[in-house]
Order: structure tokens, then C-alpha cells, then sequence
């Protein structure tokens, strides 16, 4: 009797310390807080009414952001010069879809983009969110994908009529720095594993070559862990027993797919946040986007979901190092997932982005 | 009675944060290059000094840190900082410090001041808060000190006029103040702060405190979401030890700052515990927050029972600082998580056992 009642006493004194309320300390270096440009491109479909969202909510926190907006759409020819000027004295970008037309010989100005700034490693961080209930649990899978060579080098060429060649180019030289950068991201994020997906077994010298390039660099990585799949087994392994699977990193194609299958098993492109990397630049966009900039009815209805990228957008502001920024907005964007009043189409509910972008900014301490 | 303890543990066992390892919390995307090895300057000190840097190294191996340590004897009866010293902290930008004994009067003046004065680092920094499973007389305490660190009553320009007579002068400029104003503001407004307060003695000193506080106050206006207020050194002292909630970002002179500072560790849980640093433009150095003016009595050194905590966060500030936010958190977080399953005792240099064994298994 006397021992449950103590234990009950215990019990009560440790409910109080359920949240860890005191942020951290930072120590900021004199002028840290004055404001930093950040290029935005809009995009088409969805693309103006999500960006237009973090645009709300940067004012609302007054954080030390400013918006230098430029339009660019996908039926462009190529990216504005003036556009590419500003990403590089920037730094950082922050953009919506750019619509891709299918065939016709017209490149995805998105893919433009990437190789302009060599922003060589895309970056999407696909984890359950608590309160948004998914067929998925304990999913925490960041993927890292190649993004400037592989499939996707437009290396494509008609041979006779009717035959048509398509070069998967493989170097060394990218394969060896994306796996550096994703050895490097488990090492600084304190990740325990890193799987390389390939098809190795078909194409024994592209992908052996990438392989190759993974396990040199994972051998001067000894605490973190390494492994190798094939891609048709990782695209079964995600869907059944996605927990298994920690920092991913994938050549163009694959990396494509994998990121979007994980975004969808953790609850939808509508949330998953991500980014694209270089030596020198970063563009932060939707994780993962499915290829498309949304359907013409959530445009019109004004229901797209811009949590994803108000999460790419916390990424950015840790990026520029306006942490408590970031922090702040990740809680409020979490809690308003967790209270599930405001949801748009892709997650059950009917509200509109609006809406959402209200919740989201009455939720900012 | 124990029925009903049963539902009230299952709360608390789902609870993440009763799990000593953090959860996924945030998204950091680091640009390449970013898990390059850095350098730091380590300065032991004296006296618990060369302990607690220990106990940082050793932390620092066992998280694999990405980071290594130049390791420089410093004592404090040396009479200035070798050169060397003060061109790897120019050259690493970062320095973490154990203290270093200030002898009494004989006119040999303080090291700890000579090397801020030397790097200009003109902004001091202690976070004092309560830690979760610290019982103190205190609660809700969650206070910022910024203290200006170069001029003021500490500038060192003393004269005897006639046999008997000294005359010290404390200088205030509007150099300084600005600078140590504009620092607490940029500081509250960067780390979602409400309220900045200056702390002064302008009845009596009216020029020199009635000039830091006219820089305050212009630069408060700059400033309009953040709330300004002053408050006089003597009821400042008075309602830290009786209403210390009211207190959220405090800016001060020199002095005032000093007593304010480790006034403010001692309500919320001791020196032992309270991390802080200097901050200049161009470099910084990590310290325990508050020392008391001491570097630890000879007990402390023989049996080793220095507490390690203070310097462990502000390792952690550092670690932050030189843009490795995962490490610093799991830091933070373990120790947080320590403090909150132990037991009253203290026993420090066990407690760094655990935090080890736990960094590694995390």
C-alpha cells in the first residue's frame, strides 16, 4: 500500500515534464539577424498558391527573410538569365513546380535548373508525422538521389525511324561525390545506416560503377552502417517493411521513384519537405512532387497543401541560420497536422490553403 | 491506489521525451563539405579548469564529433596571454575555456579580461534557466544576461592621486553601449525573446549609466515587437530573488552584469550548471556561463568533483555555433534526460560515464 502510494507521488512529479519546453541556447555572432534576399520562383499550377503561403507566413514571424520574386513557366525556352544571376547572388532559392511538357523536345527547365547550378544532390526527408494516420509506421527515410546525370542526361537520339537510343551516362566523378555527401549527411544527422539502391545485376557497369564509388567512400565511414538492394526488391521492401530503411542514396532515376514511393507511404507529397544542393547554391522545393504541378481543379478550388513546402521553407531557414525561425514554424506546421482541423484534399479534409495558412500562422508563438 | 498508478505510467512511457534518446525532431540539409573536421582552440585554465575541459574532450570522442581540440597551457600568473594562443583563436575563430585564477590587487591584471579585450569580444552571454529535475527555490526561471564585456568599471585604469587616494575610472562610451545594445536586440529578436530590460544605476552615475541607457533606448525603437523596459541594479537584484519570471533578456553595463549574471545562475540551479559564452565579431569563446569569479576551491580539484554540466552545455552552444546542430542536440538532449531520471545526488564525473555510454549507444 504505502509503496504505490509513493510511486503515485513519483508519478505525479514526472507528468509536469512531458514536453522539453526550454529551447536551446544559441549564441548568435553580432549582425546575424539582418535580412537575408532569398530568390522565389512561383512556378505554374499550384506552384504560385503554395509559395504565396510561405510568403504569409514569413511576415507573420517577421523573419529576417525577403522575397525577390521572379516568373518563370514551364513552356519557357530556358530559365531567365537574370533568374540564374539572382540564385547566385543569393545563394538560396525557394520555388514551386515548373510544368514539364511531355515529349516534344523541349528539357524540364526544373532539370535546367539543377545542372546550371550544379546543384547535384536532391534531398527528401519522408518521416510519419504524428497525428496524420498513414498504412506506415516508424517511417524516417531521407533519400538521396544524383540529380545531374544518369537517366535523365537528355542524351537521346534516333537511330534509323522508329529506333531510338537514350544514354544513361555514369561518371565517377558524381557518383563518388553523392556518395560522399550522403555519408556525410548520416555522419552530421547522426544516422546509422546507408543503403544503396541499383540495378547492378542488369547493368553491371553503369550501376557497378556507382556501387563502387559507395563502397569506397562508406569504407572511411566505419560507424555508419552500409548495405546495397536492388531496386524492384527496395521498391517491395518500402511498401512492406519501410522501417528498415534510414538515409538512401540513388542514382537519378531510381532516386525519383524511391523518393516518391517513400513520400507516399509516409503520408503524400503533400507533406514531405526537401531541397537540391550544391557546393555553393540551394533550392528548396516540395520533396517530392510526383512529376506534375497539380491538378487544374485544385487550382481552381484553391486546395493545394502547402505544408510541404512551409517545411522546405524551415529547412531554408535553418539553412540560412535562423534557427529559433525554423523551430518556431516546424511546431506550429506540426501542431496543426496533429489537431487535424485543417486538412486539405490530399489528407482527408476539405479546407482550402487558405485556410490552412491561417491555422498554421495562428499556431507561430 | 496502485490501480490507478498503472494508466498514469502508460501516459508517461508513450511520452518521447521520457525516452533518453531524442527523437527525429528536424530537417537539416548540410551543404557539402559541411562534416569537414573544424579547430578549436582549448584553453584548461586553472584550478576545476583542466577537469571539466577534460570531460569535454572526452564527450567530444565519444559523439565523434567533428571537431578536434589545439590544446594551450594557460595559467593565470602568467603575466599576458602567449601570442600563440591569441593567433590559433584568430585563426580557429572558436576557443572553449576553463577559467583562469585572477590573483588579488598586486596590479597584474586579469587574464580572462585581457583576452576579451584582445579579440574584442564585447558581448558575454549567460543563458540561466531551471533544468528539468533540478529542484530549486525558483521556478519558471529562463533568463538571457548580455553583458558588455570591454569597458565600463572593469577598464582598468586605476591611480593612486596622493598616498591613500586611488582614483578608477569607469569609462562608458557610446560606442560600446550601442554595440552591446544593438547585440541584445538582435539576439531577442533572432531567439523569439519578448522583452529585453536594461539594467542601470542612472540616478546616481547619471552620465555614464544615463549614456548606455540613452543607446538602449535608441535602439529599443528599432526594435517595436520587442517590449523595453529599465530597472535599477539594486531593485533588479531585489526582484531576481523574488519575482524571477518577470525577466527575459537583461543588458548591462560591465559590472552590474557580472552580479546579475551569477546571481541569476545561482537562483536557477548554480554556477555548475549555467552555460555562456563571449561573442565579438569576428570570434568567439566558450566558458562556463557564470564562475563566481573563482576557478573552484582546492577541495573541489583534489577530489575532483568539479561539476562538468556548465561547460558540457556550453560545448553544446559551440557545437551550434560551428553549425553542427545534431550533435549539440543530442547533447542537450541526453543531459536533459539525465537530469530528469536521476536522483537529488549529484555525482558528476559518473554522471559523465552514463552521458558517454548513452552518446554512443544513441
Amino acid at each position: 500500500m504505502s509503496a504505490s502510494r509513493t510511486s503515485l507521488s513519483l508519478l505525479r512529479t514526472l507528468v509536469p515534464y512531458k514536453t522539453q519546453t526550454r529551447a536551446v541556447t544559441y549564441m548568435p555572432r553580432p549582425g546575424d539577424g539582418s535580412p537575408r534576399p532569398v530568390t522565389l520562383i512561383p512556378g505554374d499550377g499550384i506552384g504560385p498558391l503554395v509559395t504565396n503561403a510561405v510568403e504569409q507566413v514569413m511576415e507573420a514571424m517577421h523573419a529576417p527573410v525577403y522575397f525577390e520574386k521572379y516568373q518563370v513557366h514551364g513552356d519557357m525556352k530556358q530559365i531567365p538569365q537574370e533568374v540564374i544571376d539572382s540564385i547566385r547572388k543569393n545563394k538560396v532559392c525557394l520555388k514551386g513546380g515548373l510544368r514539364t511538357p511531355k515529349g516534344g523536345g523541349v528539357s524540364s527547365l526544373n532539370l535546367h535548373l539543377r545542372r546550371e547550378l550544379d546543384l547535384y544532390a536532391s534531398l527528401v526527408d519522408c518521416c510519419n508525422l504524428p497525428g496524420l494516420p498513414t498504412r506506415h509506421e516508424n517511417v524516417d527515410i531521407v533519400v538521396i538521389r544524383e540529380n545531374t546525370e544518369g537517366e535523365y542526361s537528355g542524351l537521346e537520339h534516333e537511330v534509323v525511324p522508329g529506333v531510338v537510343e537514350s544514354l544513361k551516362v555514369i561518371t565517377k566523378f558524381c557518383s563518388e561525390r553523392i556518395a560522399k555527401y550522403a555519408f556525410e549527411y548520416a555522419y552530421l544527422n547522426n544516422r546509422k545506416k546507408v543503403t544503396a539502391v541499383h540495378k547492378a545485376n542488369i547493368m553491371k557497369l553503369a550501376d557497378g560503377l556507382f556501387l563502387e564509388s559507395c563502397r569506397e567512400v562508406a569504407a572511411r565511414y566505419p560507424t555508419i552502417k552500409y548495405d546495397e538492394i536492388i531496386v524492384d526488391n527496395c521498391c517491395m521492401q518500402l511498401v512492406s517493411k519501410p522501417e528498415q530503411f534510414d538515409v538512401m542514396i540513388t542514382p537519378n532515376l531510381y532516386g525519383n521513384l524511391v523518393a516518391n514511393t517513400a513520400a507516399g507511404i509516409a503520408g503524400g507529397t503533400g507533406v514531405m519537405p526537401g531541397g537540391n544542393v550544391g557546393a555553393e547554391h540551394a533550392v528548396f522545393e516540395q520533396g517530392a512532387s510526383a512529376g506534375n504541378v497539380g491538378k487544374k481543379k485544385m487550382v481552381e478550388q484553391k486546395s493545394a497543401n502547402p505544408l510541404a513546402l512551409l517545411l522546405s521553407s524551415a529547412m531554408m531557414l535553418r539553412h540560412l541560420q535562423f534557427p529559433a525561425f525554423a523551430n518556431r514554424l516546424e511546431e506550429a506546421v506540426k501542431n496543426v497536422i496533429l489537431e487535424g482541423k485543417y486538412r486539405t484534399k490530399d489528407l482527408g479534409g476539405d479546407s482550402t490553403t487558405q485556410q490552412v495558412v491561417d491555422a498554421v500562422i495562428a499556431k507561430i508563438e | 491506489m496502485s490501480r490507478r498508478s498503472i494508466p498514469l505510467l502508460r501516459q508517461l512511457w508513450t511520452l518521447p521525451s521520457f525516452n533518453l534518446t531524442p527523437t527525429r525532431s528536424v530537417t537539416y540539409m548540410p551543404r557539402p563539405g559541411d562534416g569537414a573536421p573544424r579547430a578549436v582552440t582549448l584553453i584548461p585554465g586553472d584550478g576545476i579548469g583542466p577537469l571539466v575541459a577534460g570531460a569535454v574532450e572526452q564527450v567530444m570522442e565519444a559523439m565523434h564529433a567533428p571537431l578536434y581540440f589545439e590544446r594551450y597551457e594557460v595559467h593565470g600568473d602568467m603575466e599576458r596571454v602567449p601570442e600563440k594562443v591569441i593567433q590559433s583563436i584568430k585563426k580557429n575563430k572558436v576557443c572553449l575555456k576553463g577559467g583562469l585564477a585572477t590573483p588579488m590587487g598586486g596590479g597584474v591584471s586579469s587574464l580572462n579580461v585581457q583576452l576579451r579585450r584582445e579579440l574584442d569580444l564585447y558581448a558575454s552571454l549567460v543563458n540561466c534557466f531551471n533544468l528539468p529535475g533540478l529542484p530549486t527555490r525558483h521556478q519558471d526561471v529562463d533568463i538571457v544576461v548580455i553583458r558588455e564585456n570591454t569597458e565600463g568599471e572593469y577598464s582598468g585604469l586605476e591611480h593612486e592621486v596622493v598616498r591613500g587616494v586611488v582614483e578608477s575610472l569607469k569609462l562608458i562610451t557610446k560606442f560600446c553601449s550601442e554595440r552591446i545594445a544593438k547585440y541584445a536586440f538582435e539576439y531577442a529578436y533572432l531567439n523569439n525573446r519578448k522583452k529585453v530590460t536594461a539594467v542601470h544605476k542612472a540616478n546616481i552615475m547619471k552620465l555614464a549609466d544615463g549614456l548606455f541607457l540613452e543607446s538602449c533606448r535608441e535602439v529599443s525603437t528599432k526594435y517595436p515587437g520587442i517590449k523595453y523596459n529599465e530597472i535599477i541594479v539594486d531593485n533588479c537584484c531585489m526582484q531576481l530573488v523574488s519575482k524571477p519570471e518577470q525577466f527575459d533578456v537583461m543588458v548591462t553595463p560591465n559590472l552590474y552584469g557580472n552580479l546579475v549574471a551569477n546571481t541569476a545562475a545561482g537562483i536557477a540551479g548554480g554556477t555548475g550548471v549555467m552555460p555562456g559564452g563571449n561573442v565579438g565579431a569576428d570570434h568567439a569563446v566558450f566558458e562556463q556561463g557564470a564562475s563566481a569569479g573563482n576557478v573552484g576551491n582546492e577541495n573541489l580539484v583534489e577530489q575532483k568533483k568539479a561539476n562538468p554540466v556548465a561547460l558540457l552545455l556550453s560545448s553544446a552552444m559551440m557545437l551550434r555555433h560551428l553549425q553542427f546542430p545534431s550533435f549539440a542536440d543530442r547533447l542537450e538532449l541526453l543531459w536533459n534526460g539525465l537530469y530528469r531520471m536521476e536522483s537529488t545526488v549529484r555525482r558528476t564525473l559518473e554522471e559523465l560515464v552514463l552521458l558517454k555510454k548513452s552518446l554512443m549507444q544513441s
